[in-house]
């Protein structure tokens, strides 16, 4: 797969490093020169000097055989410009977008960006995650089906405790994968499985729906 | 009209002076305060501290009743998103957008922004005095 790389930050440096490792053709883009020779003596010329949103740059590259075009920059604007190029002049089948401004997700998104990657929201996250109080987890997002895996704990509380699946009203936009009870192996629910306090429940849902799921399945 | 315009640079200044005497609603946006000092005394819009590319900021600056958006900071790719921001996000009926780089401002042209290169413009009117 041939995949270019805007933007030789350190996220930059280090992608390339691992899709190199991975066996792919990669091909940095970045504007400064000592970066880009930097890496040339590391790493050989996998680093090419120039502004990766500018079509004449994409354009000496080869962008129209790229099969993805991964932008990486500090900067959420020139993400957005480098992916929208290579889309709409070359028709890159890939575009992968950094964002630091979480808000940003949706206009990428509408813009036809293909994934997003938002640093920020990774972290909170995995902050989620590790807070045990947080009913329910974002684990996964599917972007080209626009559904979500989510992690939903059952507490002691809970009023769905001692309930079977069956008699939950879950939303019809949601399936439960998977049970992984406190303890004993994990197991795939059936409509007589009984929910107990301590149990995560793996399931896929509509990101409109997932409050509602949370409330099926954790009671009020 | 209310206008709202981002970036408080000579051309961003000049033209919220101009739409002002003219009666018009002006909001400048700009985030560097210092940029401010371009606008004449007489200026009776809002000159408001914010990052144009900020939805926030943008909400601030009265972005959701905006009948104009134009941007013209230093920066194409910031105008470039900020206009985005403007057309899909807020249904701003008028964007306006300045990119330098003649083969951008192509490309966005035909994505349906409304975009001026003042490099291609200029060149053009150069052009014209010389050869003419």
């Amino acid at each position: 797969m041939y995949i270019i790389v805007v933007g030789g930050g350190r996220l930059g440096y280090y992608l390339l490093k691992a899709l190199l490792n991975e066996g792919h053709e990669v091909l940095l883009l970045e504007k400064n020169e000592r970066i880009c020779q930097n890496i040339i003596e590391e790493m050989g010329s996998v680093c090419y000097r120039g502004d990766g949103c500018e079509a004449a740059t994409l354009a000496e590259v080869g962008t129209g055989r790229a099969d993805m075009l991964v932008a990486v920059t500090g900067d959420d604007e020139d993400n957005l410009v480098a992916c929208q190029v290579a889309k709409h002049k070359y028709n890159v089948p890939r575009t992968i977008g950094r964002i630091r401004n979480p808000q940003n997700e949706v206009l990428f998104k509408k813009l036809g960006i293909d994934v997003t990657v938002s640093t920020t929201n990774l972290i909170i996250e995995a902050i989620e995650r590790e807070v045990p109080t947080h009913p329910l987890t974002r684990l996964l997002t599917i972007g080209e089906k626009g559904l979500v895996i989510v992690d939903v704990k059952i507490s002691p509380e809970s009023t769905t405790v001692g309930k079977t699946v069956k008699e939950l009203s879950l939303p019809s936009e949601s399936k439960l994968a998977l049970i992984i009870p406190h303890e004993g192996s994990a197991h795939v629910p059936a409509a007589s499985t009984v929910l107990r306090a301590g149990d995560q429940i793996i399931a896929l849902t509509s990101p409109e729906s997932e409050e509602a799921l949370r409330a099926a399945l954790r009671g009020v | 009209m209310k206008v709202v315009i981002m970036g408080c640079g000579r051309v961003g200044a000049r033209l919220a002076s101009l739409l002002d005497a003219d009666g018009h609603e002006v909001t400048v946006l700009d985030n560097d305060t210092y940029s401010f000092r371009r606008l004449p005394p007489t200026f009776g819009g809002t000159a408001l501290f914010g990052n144009g590319i900020d939805e926030e900021a943008l909400r601030r600056a009265g972005i959701e009743e905006a009948d104009v958006f134009v941007a013209v900071t230093q920066g194409d790719n910031r105008n470039v998103m900020a206009c985005q921001i403007a057309k899909h996000i807020f249904n701003v009926p008028r964007v306006m957008c300045r990119i330098y780089d003649p083969l951008r401002e192509e490309m966005y042209s035909t994505l349906g922004l409304e975009t001026i290169s003042p490099t291609k413009v200029f060149a053009q009117l150069l052009r014209e005095k010389l050869e003419g």
